[in-house]
């Protein structure tokens, strides 16, 4: 059996062992196993994919495997992975494995809970290994209902106006793919759904030209493209922890990866058309998101706009279309996947302690509980790009490759999304300072405690892996390089 | 003419073999033992299914019976829903004000299913008008079931007063195709339609009497109140079996005898879905009572049903009837449900009555959900599949726009489906319907309803099988 189907087969597992569980420890249990097997399979693939690479293997795609489903419509459940892939899917087992410690003491309907949870997982993974257009699509929505679910319940504040909106301006941008997915299918000749066969025919230019924008922006708006962000905040604010960590940190990631890999991948014509258009949205949720960030006083709600500020980023060097940039997009994702499930889970941490995320109630948490707090700390400046941490290398590399376009509008474009980098600096330190530091606010809070075991299992691996990326970010740059540079190739300068 | 023939037209013969021996059970079987009717006659239809389980073509009588292979598959699709919909109707017949009429429930039932069988092998516009009002007349009674209630016999009202009207004008269109063609064979029709305006008015006629069937806006007025007003059974038998059956005749009668005039009906169809589904939709948003506004969602279910029939190609034929066997599995589980709380609680079936629906019972919660998601076209569930195959078999035909149209659609469906979700997951309840057990024929039923919508897409079997008949 192929090795990338058990990514699918492990969270079905999990989601039958979670219905036969009776009591929570059951439930602990099966998840911990769970996540566990997803990581190491994770972490397995990723070693044997570079081994495969040092080996000679020169396929765009290794692992890859078809099956036939609907022999009529030519829909087979084919799997493959390339270097772009692989690191999601490294990405992807972290951010469960660690949300799951994150929610370990989560009330009411635990079992529920991680039903939905690992749901959401399995379309995640199932998306990444796709290389067939409507299991793709298929896993994309998979991993999108959950989320109704799991923020109307478990959410906090305005949770179900949250929950609704989220999912309808997520399925919405899922009718504008399911259309383009039908005209790159008939646009290709009609007889395959897999990515690499269409790749390789000529979808008339007319048909790019229409199906290009349906497609960038059915995944642009999971990937928080201005103005189509207004789901992501709001939608972040109200999640459970992990659920925020999840979506901040996978599923945002699914918006870019879907971007490059299929509207741009396949459409090439009509990214040339196309891309300046939506590179200036993309600036603009860059820019936009920052600054918003600077003026919200809920920790969730700054984080949550930072996130559409560096997930615009992703998508606008995608659209720089250079190959220093589109490598710099894709490790942008996984750094902002690590670091903004490390912010999403000690927001959670503190949140859970303090019962506010109003930064203007808090004060002096650092003398309080050490341990979260320096966790923020280095998440804090991890976002805004301190060397030495994954944030650097990924924003670095995005606008050295962004600046290698020697026209004025590209640059001019780059200039401009830099200076977020300025206010991302202004949002952190200034929360830093107010809640970290300085005399204790509230006197309630001098009663607090520190992190206990499980919340310390998954700041720490989150921040190793921040730490890990920012310090040996080249075994990871070389992973991804090489997968870059067909699809680059592809397009048309 | 070779009476023989007759013998051939295994599933309408043995319908009526069903019927005959429910007649004479319900005649002569002593009161005492009289609660055996019920279980004969699910006994008696899975029989019925089980013989005719093969699918064959069959020409009879010069071509007035003409069953595709296809055809006989929808019957045996509609047998199994008119199974399931006896099975739930079990809790409802024992109750006391219908207890002494339940052998006149299978009769009526058996009966319509008798007049759609005839309407789906029809090779002559007489056999289909037959049919339909074979489908139709009996139908009224059944909205009136429950005769004692005042939205009941309104209901039967305003059905039987649109359908005739319906029928009337289908008349009136058959008689123009006669006028203009002289003939009403399905085969000879065709090389003599030539668009004449008589011609096209008698397509309209045709199309508009159906459309009163399949409740397809503008013609969807009586929907709602008889929904409501007729017992649940009878909806969901109204909602899913004989729409399913209407949309099959309609895709047939345009693609086979009115190919010449494609030009013609397509635009028609155009506008009629584009309206259909997003009128619907929008008033299905403003529903509380649950029965009217299943009776919105099954108005827009018709819309997507309808993109199929647009395709006008094998493909679409496929995808229609898949369609039909996933919104069979989807809407019954719905009104299972639904029907099981409203026995249970005496007539509880506003939305608000559902909430806090999970805590209290979880697992008829979860059926209603995995349902209502299979509607509004979510995966890994059927409905996914059976919405992404009939979009599929419009765009192929080129009607991109009214996909896109339909499809920004099922955003607005979405909605109202989850604001039923959300009534049973979040809305919190202080005093939720209590815990109960369904019985064990509504749990069969829910059973199968829940086994179809997780395995129909899973598995391709099934649309693997439509397709290779359609192509035939």
């Amino acid at each position: 059996m192929n090795i990338l189907s058990l990514f699918i087969i492990i969270p079905l597992l999990m989601l039958a062992g979670l219905w036969a569980s009776r009591s929570v420890n059951q439930v602990r249990g099966v998840m911990v196993t769970g996540a566990s097997l997803l990581l190491a399979l994770s972490v397995y693939l990723t070693a044997h994919y570079i081994g495969l690479r040092q080996a000679g293997a020169t396929e765009e795609m290794l692992f890859t495997a078809s099956t036939v489903w609907y022999a009529p419509l030519h829909i087979c459940y084919s799997t493959g992975v390339d270097g772009i892939s692989v690191a999601m899917l490294l990405l992807s087992s972290i951010i469960v494995f660690t949300g799951t410690f994150a929610s370990w003491k989560l009330q009411p309907m635990t079992k529920e809970y991680f039903l939905w949870f690992t749901l959401l997982s399995m379309g995640v993974f199932g998306f990444f290994v796709s290389t067939d257009l409507f299991t793709m699509f298929m896993f994309y929505e998979v991993a999108l209902i959950p989320m109704y679910l799991l923020i109307g319940i478990w959410g906090s504040g305005r949770k179900e106006y949250a929950a609704m909106k989220l999912t309808l301006m997520l399925m919405g941008g899922s009718a504008f793919l399911l259309i383009g997915i039908l005209g790159i299918f008939y646009g290709a000749g009609g007889e395959t759904m897999n990515l690499l066969e269409i790749a390789r025919r000529h979808i008339p230019f007319e048909m790019q030209r229409i199906f290009f924008p349906l497609i960038f922006l059915g995944f642009g708006v999971l990937g928080a493209l201005f103005p189509f962000h207004m789901w992501s905040p709001d939608g972040h604010a109200s999640a459970p922890t992990a659920v925020s960590m999840l979506h901040a940190g996978v599923l945002m990631k699914l918006g870019g990866y879907g971007c490059f890999r299929v509207a741009m991948y396949l459409m090439p014509e009509g990214a040339a058309v196309w891309g300046d258009v939506f590179l200036i949205l993309t600036t603009i949720s860059v820019v936009y998101g920052a600054f918003s960030a600077v003026v919200q006083t809920d920790l969730k709600y700054i984080n949550a706009y930072s996130s559409v500020s560096h997930c615009g980023l992703v998508l606008f060097a995608l659209l720089m279309m250079t190959r220093t940039s589109c490598t710099g997009a894709i490790l942008q994702m996984l750094s902002h996947g690590l670091m903004t499930a490390l912010f999403f889970a000690l927001i959670g941490m503190i949140y859970g302690r303090t019962h506010t995320r109003d930064v203007r109630l808090m004060g002096g948490l650092m003398k309080i509980m050490p341990f979260l707090a320096v966790g923020y700390v280095i998440a804090g400046l991890a976002n805004l790009g301190l060397p030495g941490l994954s944030g650097f290398i990924a924003e670095m590399t995005v606008f050295v490759g962004s600046f290698q376009n020697n026209d004025t509008f590209h640059r001019v474009c780059t200039l401009v999304a830099t200076t977020s980098i300025v206010v991302t600096a202004v949002y952190i330190l200034r929360v830093v300072g107010r809640i970290l530091y300085g005399n204790v606010k509230n006197p309630e809070h001098l009663k607090l405690t520190d992190a206990s075991w499980d919340e310390r299992v998954a700041v720490i691996c989150l921040i190793a892996c921040v730490a890990g990326l920012g310090l040996a970010p080249f075994w990871m740059s070389d992973l991804i390089g090489h997968s870059v540079e067909p699809i680059i190739s592809h397009l048309v300068k | 003419m070779d009476l023989i023939a007759i013998l051939h037209m295994h599933a309408e013969l043995s319908l009526t073999a069903v019927f005959i021996l429910m007649f004479l059970l319900d005649l002569f079987l002593p009161t005492p033992q009289r609660h055996r009717l019920r279980p004969m006659a699910c006994i008696l239809l899975a029989l019925q299914l089980l013989a005719n389980l093969w699918p064959e073509e069959v020409i009879a009588f010069g071509g007035m019976y003409h069953s595709t292979p296809i055809a006989s598959v929808l019957k045996s699709v509609l047998t199994v829903g008119t199974l399931l919909v006896f099975l739930q109707a079990d809790t409802w017949l024992q109750r006391e004000d219908t207890r002494y009429k339940q052998g006149e429930f299978y009769l009526l039932t058996l009966s319509t299913l008798l007049g759609m069988f005839f309407m789906i092998s029809a090779g002559h516009f007489l056999l289909f008008f037959l049919g339909l009002e074979l489908a139709t007349v009996p139908m009224a009674c059944l909205v009136t079931f429950d005769k004692y209630k005042g939205h009941s016999a309104e209901a039967g009202a305003k059905f039987i007063l649109s359908a005739l009207f319906s029928s009337g004008i289908f008349l009136y269109g058959i008689s123009m195709i006669y006028g203009t063609t002289g003939t009403l064979y399905f085969d000879d029709i065709p090389s003599r339609l030539v668009g004449t305006p008589l011609q096209i008015l008698a397509l309209v006629f045709f199309f508009s009497g159906l459309a009163f069937k399949l409740s397809l806006v503008p013609f969807h007025l009586w929907t709602a109140d008889t929904y409501q007003g007729a017992p649940t059974t009878v909806s969901a038998y109204l909602s899913v079996i004989s729409k399913g059956a209407a949309a099959f005749a309609l895709m047939a009668v345009l693609t086979k005898v009115f190919g010449p005039m494609a030009g013609q009906w397509s635009q028609m169809l155009c506008l009629v879905i584009v309206t259909t589904i997003t009128i619907a939709n929008l008033f299905a948003i403003r529903q509380n009572n649950l029965k009217r506004f299943m009776a919105f969602s099954s108005i827009s279910q018709a819309g997507y049903i309808l993109l199929a029939v647009l395709a006008g190609t094998p493909q679409g034929m496929a995808s229609l009837v898949y369609y039909i066997i996933v919104y069979i599995a989807a809407n019954l589980a719905v009104f299972g449900v639904i029907n099981a709380i409203e026995q249970h609680t005496h007539g509880q079936i506003e939305r608000e009555d559902y909430n806090g629906l999970y805590r209290t019972n979880p697992k008829l919660t979860m059926v209603m959900t995995l349902a209502l998601f299979s509607l509004a076209g979510i995966p890994p569930f059927a409905g996914f599949f059976s919405k992404f195959f009939v979009f599929m078999a419009a765009f192929h035909s080129g009607y991109y726009l009214i996909v896109f149209i339909a499809l920004v659609n099922t955003i607005i469906s979405l909605y109202y489906y989850l604001l039923i979700v959300k009534a049973m997951f979040i809305q919190p309840n202080e005093q939720p319907i209590g815990h109960f057990r369904t019985t064990v024929p509504m749990r069969i039923s829910l059973l199968v309803c829940v086994a179809g919508i997780l395995v129909l897409g899973i598995l391709s079997g099934v649309y693997q099988l439509l397709n290779d008949m359609s192509l035939l």
